[in-house]
């Protein structure tokens, strides 16, 4: 995401002045240039290349450095909240040897165990068991995805949909309804509650869309007051009659109709589903969209500069909602997955879990690109599905994937801090600004 | 708030023909009194609705019918509306509207009283008015957080991050120390502490203010949730087990009828909340150093140029704003509760949303917590009294209403000019 937004003028401001384009200017120039041009120099071979691309601040390599950096933090968080290993450092200067040993025992034995929950394990027995962590992580991709594509479509137009969570609500109440109350066979079944999650996303993407171009009411607040309006919508939902499971007194749903679930890929004891298979086919119709297609070419301009786009005839306001309604329909899709799919069957208060605001740091880790958004949600699916593992079998809390999740964004946000920390050589093709850099 | 609007989609200044802004509030003022004249009065009962001046059924009480009031306080609603809408000097706008929303509120409350069971139809005002303050704590301090970082132009989205480090630290470090005012200031170091983190990436790394905002609430979460599974669920009686602030009597002030009970027998935070805002009004409006900080976040090059020190005044707002915002976590586990995983539970978003609502001004600011704490309490007791209206909805209303405020129906917001911009000097 390169950084070219102007300042956009406004209507109820004074004009726009000299000095403050001037600046925004000098802002973007500043920006967009992180990589100081090199002499013209002979064409040097491509095994050199190679080597001096690896060191130096590309996107591969400050990610996977983000990744060391974020586990780094999360074994420090390990230690300190662990009272035995945090005894042996009470003596560190007697026998520090203890101190060591203890703290690699128990970190190697958590992140071992997150890649064991994750990716394999070498001490499974049977197909089952060696699939089950591909499958675990595969099942917790798959609604990533869709919410990742709706925040990177949307920052492409110039839009910041921090709504991905109320979108993915509405699409799960709508999809969930849809899938106990309707007498469908099977096929038109599952068409159908896909459908309606879509529309419920739509919906929810709409208002903050229209909102944004007919009054002007920036997107981010509204799309975050809009989360909580659904949560609550969710909450008075579920104890309706009609819509409660009958006879419980707590709050959840009837189960969705089995003609109305996504099918298992695996057989019956793996959980992956056909989801992940529609977030690929989401992810190639996004790139579609976004690389070939007009609608895609008037969002990026319109993203870039909304002037220029103006000036060159590009209707912003059919953009910007044309924009939110897709991000909402994504985001509806991944939310719908949520009851769909294999992780739960019927609404509960938390039932779309953090989809939707794991969604924005998806987006951003897989640098607003949707194939990058299919990698990123990749690995934040396997931090989950080796976070669960990490959880029961090392009783490290689940929330350190909160925190490697955040951290990694956080470094990935600002890759000046990590060419500082490893004295990285400035790539020639970086494209490290993550920075929209446009205020309320 | 339409400083990002594209020109050609704004709308255009409603100053215009006969329908001014004034009058379509009007418009909506006249439908909302003819709902409660005519719904509000048919569906309350003609039995006493009770508004008494203490925490229970007994003692002094103002009473009406319940129908007799519903249909009253709707026709006065009427009335304002109806002024509004032929128009009313621009002095009066206020008065009026105000008188409207209150009465509009009251033939609500006369119809619900009166509906309630047998024996439980009376609303404890002292109840009421202690409530709505209590809820409305943390939004006070997470809103005066947000107007100290966004009149300096850094936007504060990790309000709900600084609040629950706020809240987790003043638990834990009271927790060990024994102490609150430990804990206080551990509270505040918490809060500080996130904000650092916000002030470092954002101005120095020109990260996207929003986007740190959401990441560092999520870090929040994070760490807090981790460490709490870790340290206080297995040993809470070390780790949290914080002493409270106890409540502290103002004399004189104490024995005023309904204010006195309600409001001048908190605790320390209670009086800091309140004080905090008048401080910071004068503060931001009458010293140098509100001066500057208004001039960096309206116009950061300009201020520059005159000799005041952008960045570093940007960081020392945004670290004061972690202060205040872990102090208000701090009025959670520090005065009512333990701390559990996630306590804050999106309180952070409705203070942001009283901090846009309040216009970026910290008696606005103030106003919009105390009306989204009302709402709040209403909806507790509304469902004490087994009312019809789901409390949810009521949930609802903060968000929806700085929807309706953002949007340009409820009056004008503007953010401060820079706000969010980074600046980079040269």
């Amino acid at each position: 995401m390169t950084n070219s937004h102007p300042v956009s003028g406004s209507p109820d401001k004074e004009p726009a002045t000299e000095p403050a384009l001037a600046e925004a200017a000098g802002a973007d120039r500043a920006t967009t240039m992180t990589a100081p041009r090199r002499p013209e120099e002979p064409r040097p071979s491509l095994g050199r290349l190679f080597l001096d691309n690896l060191w130096a601040a590309n996107t591969v390599t400050v990610t996977v450095l983000s990744l060391l950096l974020a586990m780094l933090i999360g074994a420090i968080l390990i230690i300190v909240s662990d009272p035995e290993v945090l005894a042996t450092y009470g003596y560190l200067t007697a026998r520090p040897a203890d101190a060591v040993t203890s703290s690699w025992a128990v970190v190697s034995e958590a992140y071992a165990n997150l890649f064991k929950g994750a990716v394999f394990d070498p001490e499974a027995s049977g197909f089952t068991a060696a699939l089950s962590p591909i499958s675990e992580t595969l099942t917790y991709t798959a609604p990533l995805v869709f919410t990742g594509l709706s925040v990177a479509l949307a920052f492409r137009g110039g839009l910041f949909n921090i709504g991905a969570q109320g979108q993915a609500t509405i699409g799960v109440i709508l999809a969930a309804v849809a899938g106990f109350a309707l007498p469908l066979p099977p096929v038109v079944h599952l068409l159908v509650a896909l459908l309606a999650g879509a529309v419920g996303g739509a919906v929810w993407g709409f208002v903050p869309g229209i909102l944004k171009a007919r009054a002007g009411a920036h997107e981010v607040i509204n799309t975050i007051m809009l989360n909580y309006v659904a949560v609550y919508f969710l909450s008075w939902i579920i104890v309706q009659s009609g819509v409660q499971s009958p006879g419980r007194a707590d709050a959840i749903s009837k189960p969705v109709d089995p003609s109305a679930q996504l099918p298992r890929l695996l057989g019956d004891n793996l959980r992956v589903h056909a989801g992940i298979l529609l977030a690929v086919l989401a992810t190639w119709f996004v790139a579609w969209l976004l690389n070939r297609s007009t609608l895609g070419f008037e969002l990026r301009a319109v993203g870039a500069n909304p002037d220029a786009a103006r000036t060159a005839g590009i209707s912003i306001t059919k953009t910007y909602v044309l924009v939110m309604v897709i991000a909402g329909v994504l985001a509806g899709l991944g939310g719908s997955q949520m009851v769909l799919g294999t992780t739960a069957t019927a609404l509960t208060p938390l039932v779309v879990a953090q989809i939707g605001f794991d969604g924005i740091l998806v987006a951003l880790l897989g640098r607003v690109k949707p194939w990058g958004v299919l990698l990123a949600a990749l690995l934040f699916g396997a931090l989950q599905a080796g976070g669960n593992r990490m959880q029961s079998y090392s009783g490290i809390s689940l929330e350190l994937v909160t925190v490697l999740q955040a951290l990694i964004v956080i470094f990935i946000a600002a890759p000046a801090l990590v060419k500082a920390i490893f004295q990285l050589r400035a790539a020639r093709a970086a494209r490290l600004q993550t920075s929209l850099a446009k205020g309320w | 708030m339409s400083t990002t609007a594209v020109p050609d989609v704004a709308v255009a200044p409603v100053d215009q023909g006969f329908w001014t802004r004034h009058r379509k509030i009007g418009a909506v003022l006249l439908a909302l009194g003819l709902l409660a004249t005519v719904l509000f009065g048919a569906l309350a009962t003609g039995q006493q609705a009770r508004f008494t001046l203490s925490e229970t059924e007994g003692g002094a009480a103002l009473e009406i019918n319940g129908t007799v009031g519903a249909i009253l306080f709707g026709v006065v609603t009427l009335l304002a509306g109806g002024a509004l809408l032929a128009g009313v000097p621009k002095r009066w706008f206020t008065l009026v509207l105000g008188v409207g929303l209150l009465t509009f509120v009251l033939s609500f409350l006369c119809w619900q009283v009166s509906a309630a069971p047998e024996g439980r139809n009376f609303m404890p005002l002292v109840n009421v008015v202690r409530g709505t303050f209590i809820l409305a704590l943390p939004l006070i301090f997470g809103a005066l957080a947000g107007v100290l970082c966004e009149r300096s132009g850094v936007v504060n989205v990790a309000i709900e991050g600084q609040l629950l480090m706020g809240a987790f630290s003043g638990a834990l470090f009271g927790s060990i120390s024994g102490s609150v005012w430990v804990g206080l200031v551990a509270a505040a170091v918490g809060g500080a502490f996130i904000s650092l983190l916000l002030a470092v990436f954002a101005i120095r790394y020109l990260v996207d203010q929003v986007v740190m905002g959401i990441v560092l609430n999520l870090l929040a979460v994070g760490v807090t949730g981790f460490l709490y599974e870790r340290l206080m669920q297995t040993n809470a009686e070390r780790y949290n087990s914080a002493p409270r602030f106890s409540n502290w009597e103002i004399p004189l002030l104490s024995d005023i009828p309904l204010l006195g009970p309600a409001l001048f027998r908190g605790n320390l935070f209670l009086y800091l909340g309140l004080l905090l805002v008048l401080v910071i009004h004068i503060a931001l409006f009458r010293t140098r150093w509100g001066l500057r900080t208004r001039s960096v976040g309206e116009h950061p090059t300009a201020a520059d140029t005159l000799g005041v020190n952008v960045l570093r005044l940007r960081y020392r707002n945004v670290i004061m704003a972690g202060v205040v915002a872990g102090i208000g976590g701090a009025s959670y586990t520090l005065a009512l509760y333990t701390f559990t995983k996630n306590m804050i539970g999106g309180k952070g978003f409705i203070a942001l949303a009283a901090l846009i609502f309040g216009r970026w001004s910290p008696t606005g600011a103030l106003l919009a917590a105390l009306f989204f704490g009302f709402a709040d309490q209403l909806a507790t007791y509304l469902g004490a009294i087994g009312s019809a209206i789901p409390s949810q909805f009521l949930a609802m209303l903060p968000y929806l209403a700085t929807i309706l405020a953002v949007a340009g129906l409820v009056g004008r917001v503007r953010a401060p000019a820079a706000d969010g911009k980074p600046y980079i000097k040269g």
